[in-house]
Order: structure tokens, then C-alpha cells, then sequence
């Protein structure tokens, strides 16, 4: 069988809770576990809502935060015990995109200096005309030029703009897998689709993976082949996205679904959703189902321990006592 | 009050953005009204100065930016010009507005009734026990339990932040309130429930609103009538139902195209997006470098609005009669 | 494109005040303070030209003399002269910039030493961070003038140099904590992150990326800190702790104690000392404020500009 080039097995991040603080442990994410394999390019959507782990599953897969518990494999090393040249070979193959595409440009250079690093730390080039050349090739790919926007400081070009600079500059590193954190949240809703587009190409033509990181749905639905779904810090349901989305089996899924409002004034919600209290709401299930206290489906099992993962089709798995 | 009446009226509105490099020209000829107990959905890209109509609405705008002409008419008043002492009296009275982040913006040392209490009293006199229940009969509208009357704003969840900020907009009658991007940043189940909630309030007090917002799914489950904006001039204004059933202005049309679906899987529409530069727009239509239908007449001036239909207006040369 | 396009000239009155507003470094009070500054350093690089130095020095002049503009004044000693025979004109010609340099100089070292260690301990973090900040604290809460004071009465200073050097010693703490913290909220920063991803080495993203997002803040810790180490300067050198040769602000000061100007109703010994403190003082508070409100757009008392 295929060995995985990045493997996530039982990652878990637990923040505060040491010996000297006085809070109580966080468990952000629990146990997550993910293969991403070189031979079949995927966009896999890591879907989740605020407080679900989500970007912390992403800064521990690009070395940001360290796991508590479990680890994250790159070609069989694990990510807290590579030395520098491993490391190096890492950032090369896993890169990322990242939510706020202004946030990611240093202030104070120019846009060209976002493609300077690169070449020169992962010494892409040999020369000054190479790079030239191999920077206006990435910009293409997003359909840009270099003329028109190296020379410019970010804040002189639209958010579209920057996000393509960004998708350009992974890319030139040609790499394995790109961490896409929430890529279009703050992207236009006219533009999105041109970055959504870029992705599919490159999973297509240039056999990237993508691990899209995303609270939104119905993006996920329209471009990823493989979907988790968190719910603070556990994975739910997991498998095909076309499966998840057209038949969602956890009850927290069926909640998210049909709650997304549908674009059309004829087909109005059917009103009156009701949240439990905020007690019960705060009240945080660490034993058994995270999703308890708001279930409408809930029975006594659910307490008592985490509901393992069932697969209810091919390509589908969903952790919930319903189907067990 | 006849359910037609136009309570209020945004007449011709320019509102410009001085910087040193040239005005910015965020509002151009605005025109907009809103009905007794209606709601208007006003959308547009970042940008495209939806959020400057409402503040100019609330004459909040704030400097470099100016209202360099125009009207704005509540129930037939200009209050354009009005003085600060007089505006105040029009604020909260007759207009409250739901910022953006509201939710951010209450103060974390004040219990919730203080905050409430005290954006009552500063515009009525009423005594500590009227206060008191009226605090406790406006969550009750907004579904927020008694004992939140006694809690501090970090004892909340956004959700129920958002609502007691919906339940300070409500407190004074205002005939219209205006509410920025009110489920921005929720989630989507807690959004759902704030959208429920705002319609509630809206249906028992019959106040009008303007709802500021860029998804347009939202807008369709919520408004009664839509106004695009795009790059500081309305394009289209009409009933939801026609906006969503038969968009006109290309820009609408791509706008609604490109809402992702979760019903069905279909491919992406990709299209090139450049706005122009606000401090120098082109002579012609503003959507003329993103329009897939331009032609040279195009170029020659802002189409003006015309009517297409029942309340439905369109800026687009391509519905003039020839 | 052009504003005279979009901008009615009657118009240009509010579009003036907006470019005020709009480049943040055009801030008045920073450009006060600043002049003030120039005008006192002016006066030190160019008094040499107009005036001898040499009457700076004992016994240059005849002692005791009153200003011009008083009875039994001369206009060959325009301020006066004082007990020792020195030229009060000279000796602020002196003394200003002499004063000015321990500043600068105890500033600067306490600078860059606060950098460099200040970016160690944020962007390091943990063993580094916890040795550095203990340090630091623990310089921070002993009373400088009074351990200065005791350096100064077992070594006599030579120069001035070797005075800034002290005080430098104390000078460093500010700037490490400043660095540190601000090290600390960049390091989160999206460009920071892109830098890591692209393989820039740390100390690369420390000194190319970070450094050149926190120049308003290290400038106003930095005039904050001329003024702290002209005060801590002066201090000595008016107890008489300070190098003897050279008329600093401090030694005139000193001087005019010693010899009980006060006493002798001779304020023009002792007032211009002090009101030259007075002014460098202000031109640097000013200059900080003004830069803090450049660095921190919130003391500005407007947003961003945003929507």
C-alpha cells in the first residue's frame, strides 16, 4: 500500500491547564487523524465552525504550535524532530494560503519582496533572469503579470489581487499540499470563484493536494473531493463531501446544513430554530458527545463516551450512537 | 401610518471621501426609500459604499468624508444639516443603528441593564421601576431570558450579544433601523437565530430597516426589497423576488450567479474583477470594465435609472428604449 | 491622475487639513518638539561661530559681571559672567551641546542593547525570555541615581563619554521590554508567519521584517530616553559627580550652587541653566508624544480610516 507523505494521526492540542495556571485545560482538537497521499491530488475541506480547531489543526500542520498528544508525519518524520534540512524540505512541500490575504503582506515592502524570500531562502533560482522568469510563470498560472503589480505596495492592489499573489507564491515552490485557511472569507463573493478555480487547476493540472480550511459549506461543497467536519475539536462526520452535503447523518451536520440560508425568497427558512439555554449551551460534554447539550436526537448513551466512528456508507464514516 | 408611506427618503446623494490624492467618490447620486414596515437589503462588494449611504443616513459620516449633496428625508424632513443637538434627538428616536461588530461594542464593565438603562435614559426621562421593566420587556422581544438583565457582556455568547444590541436598537421606537452586516462573523446556526430574531422584531414593532450585507442568501431569506450598489452608484433596486428570479443589471446577475450553492454541484463562474479607481471613475457606466455586455454606448454616461417593473429599478442602457 | 480633477478649488482648505491628517508622521506636536530640538542643537553647532568657546573656561573673563541689559553690564559678555570668571554666553554654547551628547549617546547604546535583547527574549522565548526579563526587571526597579551616584564618588568620570556609558547602564531596560512585547503581538502577525514559511532565518525576520514595523515606537522610546539620560546626567554632574573639565548644563548648575548664586541674586548664573533644561525637555516630551501618537493611531482620536 501507498505510504501517506503527511500523516495526522490522533493529533490532540490541549492549551492552558499546566501546573501553574489556574484555568482549566482546553482540549482545541482531538484526536484528528488524516492521511494526504502524493498520488491522488485532493482538496479535502477541514469544516468547522469558530471554536472548532480548525485553524489550530492548520498551525500545527505548518509547525506553529507543537501537538499535545499524537503527532504529524512527513514522509515517516515526525514534524517536532526534523532538523533544519528536513525542515526546509517540509516548508517547501506544505505551504499555505492564508485567510486575511492583507495581513500576510509585510506593510512596509513592496510585493515583489513576498517572492524575493522564497527564491532566495529556498534558492530557487540561479540567477535574477531565472527567477523573473519563474515568478511570471506562477503569476500567470493566476492570471496575473508581473509588470503590472511587483512593483506596487499591497494596499494598491484588491483583496482579489493579493489572494492570487499568494496562491502564486505557494505554488512556485511546487508543492505537495497547500494549507488553504479559509482562502475566500475575506475574498469579494464575485472574486471567490476565481480563486476557487485556481485551486481546482492546480489539484488537476500541477497535482497539488489542499487541505481548504473553511467554515462555509457551500464553497467546500462545490470544490473539495474529501470533507471532515469538527465540532469543537471532534471530528463528527467524515468522507466524500458530495455525501456529507446531500446526506448529512449527524445531527450537528443536519443543523449546519440547514441553517445555511438558501438564496432563494421563495424557499424561506422554516423559522423557529431554537438554541437551548446558555448554561446548557456552556456547558461543555468532555466524556462523551461534544454536540449533547444542543442535540435534539439525544439519548443517555451519548454522556457516557465519545461515539466511535461508524461507516454508514462507502466514504462515509460519522461518529454518532444513531447509527451505531 | 399607510403602508405605502415612504418613511425614508434618500434623494440624490453624494458623499465624498477627501484624501490628498484626489476625493473619493463613495456615494454618486444615491437615491433610496423605505417603506413603512419594510425591510431593504442594501449589497455590494467591500467597498462599493453601502455602509458610507448608511452612515450618511445617520449623518455619521465621518471626516475626510463629507455629504456634498443630496437629501435625506425622514417622514419629509431634511435632516441633512441639521444641528448636532437636533440630530441627536433624530438619532435613536427616529433612526438606531446595529453596527457592524455590535456585539464588540458593548462596554465589558457594565451589566446589561446598565448599558440599556442608560441608552434609555439619555433620551427620556423615566423613572428607576419603568426602566427597569422596560429593559426586561425589551429582551423578553428580543428572546433573551430575565437573568441577562444582571449579566456582564463576557457572560454572553455572540449570538445573545448580538440580540441585546438588537433589543438597544429597538428601545426607543425608532421608525427605522439600520443594521450593518447584523450576523457578520456568527455562526451559521447562531446567525440563523439572530436573522429570526431581527425579523421577529420587525413583524411586532412594524419598524422599517435597512439591512446592509454581501450574502446574498441571507438577503433573499430576509429583505422585501434589494438595492445593489457598485462602486458608489445603485445599479438595481427592486423587489426580492424579481431581483432573485430576474436580476437585470449584469452586475446583480453576476452577483447572484456566484453564490455558491449547497443544493446542487455545479461549475464555477469565473470572472475578472477590477474595480476602478473610486477617486477617478471612468466617463460612462461604473461596471464598464467588469461588464461582459459593454458596448461603446456604454461609455458615454451613468445610464440613469429607469423602471423595468413594478418598483423595480435598473441603471443599465441595455433596458433603455431605443 | 490628478486632484485638481476631482477637487473644487474652494474646496482645497479641507483637502489642506486632510493631508495633515493623512501622513501620520506630519503629527504637531512631533514637529514642534523636533524644532525645538533643532533649534537647541543649531544653537550649539553654529554658537562657535559667533561666539569664543575659549570664554567658556575659568578665568577667561572678569568675574561676576551682569548681563547687558542691566546696570554695570557689558555687551562684550552679553549674559554675563559669573564668579570663576567664566563667560555665561560661552558656557551654554558649551554646555548645551555637551549635555545634549551624554543623551544621545546613553540613549543610543541603551537602544540598541534594548533591541537586541528585547528581540531575543520575544522571539526566542522560553529560557531566553525568562533570564532576560528578570534581568531587565530587576535593573528597572534599582534607583539609578542613587547606585549612579555611588559609582560616581569612587570613579571620577574623565569625559563625558565615559558618563554616558554609566548611564547607559540604565538605560537599556525601556527599550528591552518595548522590543520584547511588541516582538511578541508581530510575531502572530500574518507576515511574520508568511516570512517563517518562506525559510527566512530568525534573525533576518527580526531585523528585516519586524524592526522596520516598530520604528515609531522605538523612536519615542528613544527621545523619551535622551531626556531620561540628560536628566540622570545633569543630576551628577550639578552634585558635582560629573567630568570636571568640561561646562556641561549640569556643571554650570553645580557651579552656581556652590558659589550660592542663589543667595547672591545673580539669576543670571543659575536661570539659564535651567530654563535651557526646560526647553530641551519640552522639545522631546513633545517629540515622544508626537510619536506615540504615530505609532499608535488610536491616540490619534481617529480610526484608521476604515469603513
Amino acid at each position: 500500500m501507498e505510504q501517506p507523505i503527511l500523516s495526522i494521526q490522533n493529533a490532540t492540542k490541549i492549551f492552558g491547564g499546566g501546573f501553574l495556571s489556574s484555568s482549566k485545560p482546553i482540549v482545541a482538537l482531538d484526536r484528528f487523524s488524516l492521511d494526504v497521499y502524493e498520488s491522488q491530488s485532493k482538496i479535502i475541506t477541514i469544516a468547522g465552525e469558530s471554536g472548532s480547531g480548525k485553524t489550530t489543526l492548520a498551525n500545527m500542520i505548518l509547525g506553529f504550535t507543537p501537538c499535545t498528544e499524537g503527532k504529524i508525519t512527513f514522509n515517516g518524520i515526525d514534524l517536532n524532530q526534523m532538523n533544519g534540512e528536513q525542515r526546509s524540505f517540509y516548508r517547501q512541500e506544505v505551504q499555505a494560503i492564508f485567510q486575511d490575504p492583507y495581513e500576510v503582506y509585510n506593510p512596509f515592502f513592496r510585493v515583489a519582496h513576498i517572492f524575493d524570500m522564497i527564491t532566495r531562502h529556498f534558492k530557487l533560482a540561479r540567477s535574477k533572469k531565472e527567477a523573473q522568469e519563474l515568478i511570471e510563470e506562477a503569476l500567470n498560472l493566476v492570471g496575473m503579470r508581473g509588470g503590472e503589480i511587483l512593483e506596487k505596495y499591497p494596499h494598491q492592489l484588491s483583496g482579489g489581487q493579493r489572494q492570487r499573489v499568494m496562491v502564486a507564491r505557494a505554488y512556485m515552490l511546487r508543492p505537495k499540499l497547500i494549507v488553504a485557511d479559509e482562502p475566500v472569507s475575506a475574498v469579494d463573493a464575485s472574486l471567490r470563484a476565481m480563486i476557487l478555480d485556481i485551486m481546482l487547476r492546480l489539484r488537476d493540472t500541477r497535482h497539488i493536494s489542499f487541505l481548504y480550511i473553511t467554515h462555509d459549506l457551500s464553497t467546500a461543497y462545490q470544490i473539495s473531493d474529501l470533507m471532515y467536519v469538527l465540532f469543537q475539536g471532534t471530528t463528527v462526520e467524515r468522507g466524500n463531501t458530495a455525501k456529507i452535503i446531500e446526506d448529512p447523518r449527524h445531527p450537528y451536520v443536519q443543523e449546519l446544513i440547514d441553517s445555511i440560508p438558501v438564496p432563494n425568497p421563495k424557499i424561506k427558512w422554516n423559522m423557529n430554530i431554537k438554541l437551548p439555554s446558555e448554561e446548557v449551551m456552556r456547558m461543555k460534554n468532555t466524556v462523551g458527545c461534544r454536540f449533547y447539550p444542543r442535540c435534539p436526537k439525544r439519548m443517555d448513551a451519548c454522556t457516557k463516551a465519545f461515539p466511535p466512528m461508524v461507516k454508514v456508507s462507502e466514504e462515509h464514516e460519522v461518529a454518532c450512537y444513531l447509527y451505531q | 401610518m399607510a403602508a405605502n408611506e415612504k418613511i425614508l427618503e434618500v434623494l440624490d446623494l453624494h458623499v465624498q471621501y477627501f484624501t490628498p490624492r484626489g476625493a473619493v467618490k463613495a456615494a454618486n447620486a444615491v437615491n433610496l426609500y423605505v417603506k413603512a414596515g419594510e425591510i431593504v437589503g442594501l449589497v455590494g462588494e467591500s467597498g462599493c459604499g453601502k455602509t458610507t449611504v448608511a452612515m450618511a443616513i445617520l449623518q455619521m459620516v465621518q471626516p475626510p468624508g463629507r455629504i456634498v449633496k443630496g437629501e435625506i428625508r425622514i417622514n419629509g424632513h431634511n435632516i441633512v444639516n441639521l444641528s448636532e443637538a437636533e440630530l441627536r434627538k433624530v438619532r435613536w428616536r427616529e433612526l438606531a443603528l446595529i453596527p457592524q461588530g455590535a456585539m464588540n461594542s458593548l462596554n465589558p464593565v457594565l451589566r446589561i441593564r446598565e448599558q440599556m438603562g442608560d441608552a434609555i435614559q439619555a433620551h427620556e426621562a423615566i423613572s428607576a421601576r419603568d426602566l427597569k421593566a422596560r429593559v426586561l420587556s425589551l429582551l423578553n422581544d428580543v428572546g433573551l431570558p430575565e437573568r441577562v438583565y444582571n449579566m456582564y457582556p463576557h457572560e454572553l455568547s455572540g449570538g445573545m450579544k448580538q440580540r441585546v444590541c438588537i433589543a438597544m436598537a429597538v428601545a426607543l421606537n425608532p421608525a427605522i433601523i439600520i443594521a450593518d452586516e447584523p450576523t457578520s462573523a456568527l455562526d451559521v446556526v447562531v446567525q440563523r437565530v439572530v436573522a429570526q430574531t431581527l425579523l421577529d422584531v420587525k413583524k411586532r414593532l412594524g419598524v422599517s430597516m435597512i439591512m446592509i450585507g454581501h450574502d446574498m442568501g441571507l438577503q433573499a431569506q430576509m429583505v422585501d426589497r434589494v438595492a445593489v450598489m457598485y462602486a458608489g452608484n445603485m445599479v438595481e433596486v427592486g423587489p426580492v423576488e424579481s431581483i432573485f428570479a430576474q436580476p437585470l443589471h449584469p452586475y446583480t446577475q453576476l452577483l447572484i450567479e456566484s453564490i455558491p450553492s449547497i443544493r446542487e454541484r455545479k461549475p464555477l463562474k469565473v470572472t475578472e474583477g477590477l474595480t476602478h479607481d473610486l477617486r477617478n471613475p471612468p466617463t460612462g457606466c461604473c461596471f464598464q470594465f467588469r461588464c461582459p455586455r459593454v458596448e461603446p454606448r456604454c461609455l458615454q454616461a451613468q445610464p440613469a435609472m429607469i423602471e423595468a417593473g413594478p418598483e423595480h429599478l435598473v441603471s443599465c442602457i441595455h433596458y433603455q428604449a431605443r | 491622475m490628478t486632484v485638481e480633477e476631482t477637487v473644487d478649488p474652494k474646496e482645497s482648505p479641507a483637502t489642506r487639513r486632510v493631508n495633515v491628517w493623512d501622513s501620520p508622521w506630519l503629527n504637531t506636536k512631533f514637529l514642534v518638539g523636533g524644532s525645538i530640538i533643532v533649534v537647541v542643537i543649531l544653537f550649539g553647532l553654529l554658537g562657535p561661530f559667533f561666539w569664543n568657546t575659549e570664554l567658556a573656561y575659568t578665568a577667561s573673563s572678569p568675574t561676576n559681571l551682569p548681563p547687558m541689559w542691566m546696570a554695570k553690564g557689558s555687551p562684550e559678555h552679553p549674559l554675563g559672567t559669573e564668579s570663576n570668571g567664566r563667560d555665561m554666553l560661552a558656557s551654554l554654547i558649551v554646555g548645551i551641546p555637551a549635555s545634549l551628547r551624554v543623551g544621545v549617546l546613553a540613549a543610543t547604546l541603551g537602544m540598541g542593547i534594548g533591541v537586541l535583547l528585547g528581540s531575543l527574549a520575544g522571539y526566542l522565548g522560553g529560557w531566553w525570555d525568562h533570564v532576560i526579563r528578570t534581568i531587565s526587571d530587576s535593573v528597572l526597579i534599582i534607583p539609578s541615581l542613587a547606585v549612579l551616584i555611588a559609582i560616581a564618588s569612587y570613579v571620577q568620570f574623565p569625559d563625558t563619554t565615559m558618563l554616558a556609558l554609566v548611564l547607559a547602564m540604565f538605560a537599556w531596560p525601556g527599550p528591552t521590554r518595548l522590543v520584547r512585547s511588541q516582538v511578541l503581538t508581530l510575531r502572530e502577525r500574518g507576515y511574520i508567519r508568511m516570512a517563517l514559511l518562506s525559510n527566512v532565518p530568525p534573525l533576518e525576520i527580526m531585523f528585516v521584517e519586524m524592526v522596520p514595523n516598530m520604528l515609531p515606537w522605538l523612536a519615542a522610546s528613544f527621545t523619551g530616553n535622551i531626556s531620561g539620560a540628560i536628566l540622570g546626567a545633569t543630576g551628577l554632574e550639578a552634585l558635582g559627580l560629573g567630568p570636571t573639565r568640561v561646562p556641561s548644563l549640569g556643571m554650570i548648575i553645580n557651579y552656581a550652587m556652590t558659589s550660592s548664586a542663589l543667595v547672591r541674586g545673580m539669576v543670571w548664573w543659575w536661570l539659564p541653566p535651567i530654563l535651557a533644561l526646560i526647553i530641551i525637555f519640552t522639545g522631546f516630551f513633545l517629540m515622544t508624544v508626537g510619536l506615540d501618537e504615530i505609532a499608535n493611531p488610536r491616540l490619534r482620536g481617529y480610526g484608521n480610516g476604515g469603513k
